[in-house]
């Protein structure tokens, strides 16, 4: 028998071929944009209908989310209750979300109950009633939430650092405050509502088992309302690069101190966007990196701590983020900007840059699993006005981006003054 | 109906195969049969202090994660006060990869003194992130020893205090090691586009070698019944009241489970179950409000929370809840309101099923409590519930002598 070689690792492959799921692009009859994964085994069915209607869309902070919120509290023709009672009864789930370009609402449901919750949905984005007293309920009890969050040093940091990154009044920026719920008024969501959520401001991506049957179950609901015409594409608001600030929310008895450091970056349109990725990835992107390495699985500062890029439509930024014990804030930061300055002083040594490759390759073949997934995939850069051709030449340049472009990288994007730093806790 | 095939080595260690052709990933789930339950009370915290020094390096292999990301995986890991597991997704070419780092560790760890002291840096943190810097974070920390007098579960899995953590030794590490990370006292399941010869094989190759250890016989205290109402009140920094009302209930082999579980969502789960209509909507008394169950192996807590609107006195707000208390316990639910619920539960467990990662993990807790195929019978087994049912448990255990209640109240 041979001895096993414990310390040898076996033989690996690095992923060479990332399968896409087909998507179909089509239209109801009435033109609504209409896009769907069929795949998987289950009699599942996963049906979102997305607007042009987050924050980037509204005039005050608060209304793209409220609307977003209270649109499921009752329509002329069924209350709040009725709603959710119909949608529970069948098993599905009616899930709202809004984001900083888009509101979503998503159901989910078992296929052989479609037919009976579509109507509520339908109910739901076409009649929505927008009552006083659900708007009161809901404003009462998201103060009650927004108090909550104000505890968390966390969530201040998070506020505190989209205000100081973007300009002021920008719609990504927006820093709210108590005062503007106790703002809000109903006439504001009403409007939003009227001018946000229109059918012809909608296109729908269904995922699962999507046969002919839900396809003309879907026609049926929503392909023969009357549609205007498709808006104009609405103007676009820039983002510029900020000088990098500082701000300090002090909390008395903070434990912790929850550190933000980021800055404005490029979104999926620009060509740097792939590269950033990467260097992204080595900072501080996977469990691996730099940060963790060095700031937890070195000193022990911290339970985790991260960096990402966000893509927005008109901006994207850079973020690290971490919790910390208060009494080493300071020297979670030396070691947060020493590990900055070393993407724009010294090439990754190949053998981390191969294992970042080669993970990064692996994450993306997971985010291929599956219709829901690949549905994802496909939104993610369908907003952009983008393909599947995207995910191809981000494989390509994982594969052949060298130390050196990602050298030039750095120096451009990871200037210490282009960076602002968030504190909220205790220094 | 997830298929599946099931063979032991003779070190005891058991391994569940499920084939799911549609992936390109292979999950593996590798559970061991110990959790914050086992624990001495004097050292707390300590289950899961060990998980995180589970990647802290292994006898041959100095970092886990290491190797592991380099062939475009992922992992984590988790523990509860009944068990600590860990889960790898990879491309399922490289998933002989796994085996060899899971069994490396199970063989045995590094043992370092750098990890041991960097990870109790890093489980104290966690402890203020999650339990102390948080608003109501400390909830748990209080309402378990207020519930259960005898019974492990009186400690959260962080621990009681920070000190415990503290003060662990590198032989109390090398002691728990050898007393439950044996092949005998854990279940892979592994799940994927995958063959069961293939995986005897690799199983063979890398978990054969590593010897049984001594059979771990669980001996923990029965909780007595209560007989008295229990009461707690604390002061908090926090910007609104709160009450948590925790009720004894059966443990999860209990042929009472599922009815119990149905029970919290008709109080509970979605915007039309009894307790959110009337408590939030049509009384407006809470700004949010929750019944849920511990899911814990042995008997477990029936919960109900909810954060109180401001100038809504703890006395009104507590004898709303009894009310909805008292109407479940003398009215029996109406036959759509059980549909609803059962509903529910046969959706979330379709969608459930549609990830790799999901039915290792599902196939191998139900191993544990028993056998794997009992994840097969699981709807059927809350399709069997009657709405008699769910009245008979509301009455059995939805009483004040059976309760242990805490007033979280804000001190400005």
């Amino acid at each position: 028998m041979i001895m096993l070689d414990r310390k040898k690792a076996p033989e690996f492959k690095q992923v060479d071929n990332i399968h896409f799921l087909d998507v179909v692009k089509t239209t109801l009859d009435n033109g609504i944009e209409f896009n769907y994964i069929n795949g998987g085994s289950q009699d599942i069915v996963k049906i979102d209908f997305i607007f042009d209607a987050g924050n980037l869309y509204q005039k005050n902070p608060l209304i793209a989310s409220s609307t977003n919120q209270l649109i499921k509290e009752g329509t002329e023709n069924y209350t709040a209750l009725e709603i959710s009672e119909g949608i529970d009864l069948y098993g599905a789930f009616f899930e709202v979300e809004n984001s900083y370009d888009t509101a979503t609402l998503t159901l989910y449901t078992l296929t052989k109950h479609l037919t009976n919750v579509l109507p509520f949905v339908k109910e739901v984005i076409l009649r929505p009633s927008f009552s006083e007293t659900e708007f009161e309920i809901y404003k009462n009890n998201a103060i009650e939430r927004f108090k909550i969050n104000l505890e968390k040093v966390s969530f201040i940091a998070r506020k505190n650092f989209m205000s100081a990154i973007f300009e002021e009044n920008h719609p990504y920026g927006s820093n709210v405050e108590i005062v503007d719920y106790e703002n809000l008024q109903i006439t504001d969501i009403k409007n939003f509502y009227k001018e946000n959520y229109n059918l012809n401001n909608c296109r729908i991506l269904a995922s699962g088992k999507v046969d002919k049957t839900v396809v003309s179950i879907l026609n049926t609901a929503f392909g023969e309302e009357k549609v205007s015409p498709k808006q104009p594409n609405k103007e676009s608001i820039t983002s510029k690069l900020k000088e990098g600030s500082f701000h300090y929310t002090k909390k008395e008895n903070a434990l912790q101190s929850a550190i933000r450091i980021g800055r404005i970056f490029p979104n999926k349109l620009h060509k740097d966007y792939y590269g950033l990725q990467i260097l992204n990835t080595v900072l501080g992107g996977y469990f691996g990196s730099r940060l963790m390495a060095n700031i937890r699985e070195d000193k022990g500062y911290t339970y985790g701590i991260g960096s990402g890029i966000m893509s927005l439509k008109n901006a994207g930024y850079f973020f690290i983020s971490t919790e910390v014990g208060s009494d080493v804030t300071k020297d979670a930061l030396t070691e947060i900007y020493k590990e900055i300055e070393i993407l724009r002083t010294e090439e990754i040594p190949t053998e981390e840059l191969d294992l970042v490759k080669n993970y990064l390759l692996g994450q993306l073949l997971k985010s291929c699993d599956g219709p829901f997934s690949m549905g994802a995939m496909f939104e993610n850069v369908h907003e952009y006005g983008l393909d599947y051709s995207f995910y191809n030449n981000y494989i390509k340049t994982i594969k052949e981006i060298t130390p050196k472009a990602l050298l030039a990288l750095g120096v451009k994007y990871f200037d210490k003054s282009d960076l602002t730093e968030i504190v909220a806790g205790k220094i | 109906m997830i298929n599946f095939e099931k063979f032991t080595l003779e070190n005891g260690l058991t391994v569940i195969v499920h084939k799911d052709e549609s992936t390109p990933i292979v999950a593996f789930n590798l559970l061991y049969d110990v959790g914050a339950r086992d624990e001495d009370e004097s050292q707390t915290g300590f289950a899961h202090l060990f998980e995180h020094l589970m990647f802290g390096g292994s006898v041959n292999i100095p970092n886990f994660d290491e190797p592991l990301q380099k062939v475009g995986g992922t992992n984590n890991a988790f523990t509860s006060n009944d068990i600590t597991n860990y889960y790898i997704t990879l491309p399922k070419e490289n998933l002989e990869t796994a085996f060899w780092l899971d069994s490396d560790r199970m063989l045995s760890l590094a043992f370092t003194n750098k990890s041991l002291e960097v990870q109790r840096s890093v489980v104290i943190e966690e402890f203020k992130q999650n339990y102390l810097n948080q608003p109501y974070g400390d909830v748990w920390l209080l309402l378990r020893p207020l519930a259960y007098k005898n019974h492990p579960y009186k400690w959260a899995t962080i621990g009681k205090e920070i000190s415990h953590i503290e003060n662990a030794t590198m032989d109390d590490v090398k002691a728990f090691f050898h007393k439950h990370y044996t092949p005998n006292n854990a279940i892979l399941a592994v799940a994927g586009d995958i063959e069961t010869e293939e995986i005897k094989t690799l199983s063979e190759k890398w978990f054969k070698s590593i010897p049984s250890g001594k059979t771990f016989e669980r001996s923990l205290p029965k909780e007595p019944q209560q007989t008295e109402e229990r009461r707690l009140e604390v002061k908090r920094d926090v910007p609104a009241n709160a009450i948590y009302k925790a009720y004894h209930m059966c443990s999860k082999t209990h042929v009472d489970y599922h009815t119990t579980d149905l029970l919290s969502d008709v109080l509970s789960l979605g915007k039309s179950s009894r307790l959110y209509t009337s408590l939030v909507k049509e009384q407006k008394l809470f700004s949010e409000i929750n019944a849920f169950i511990s899911g814990s192996h042995d008997e477990g807590l029936f919960t109900i929370t909810g954060k109180l609107l401001d100038g809504v006195s703890f006395g009104i707000a507590e004898e709303a809840i009894l009310q909805e208390i008292q109407l479940i316990k003398k009215e029996i639910i109406g036959e759509d309101e059980l549909t609803k619920v059962k509903n529910k539960i046969e959706s979330t467990a379709q969608f459930s099923e549609t990830s790799v990662l999901n039915k290792a993990m599902n196939l191998s807790f139900a191993e544990l409590l028993g056998d794997a195929n009992d994840v097969n019978i699981e709807v059927s087994n809350y399709q069997r519930v009657t709405a008699k049912g769910i009245n008979r448990i509301a009455n059995q255990i939805l009483n004040e002598t059976n309760c242990s209640t805490l007033i979280y109240a804000k001190s400005k």
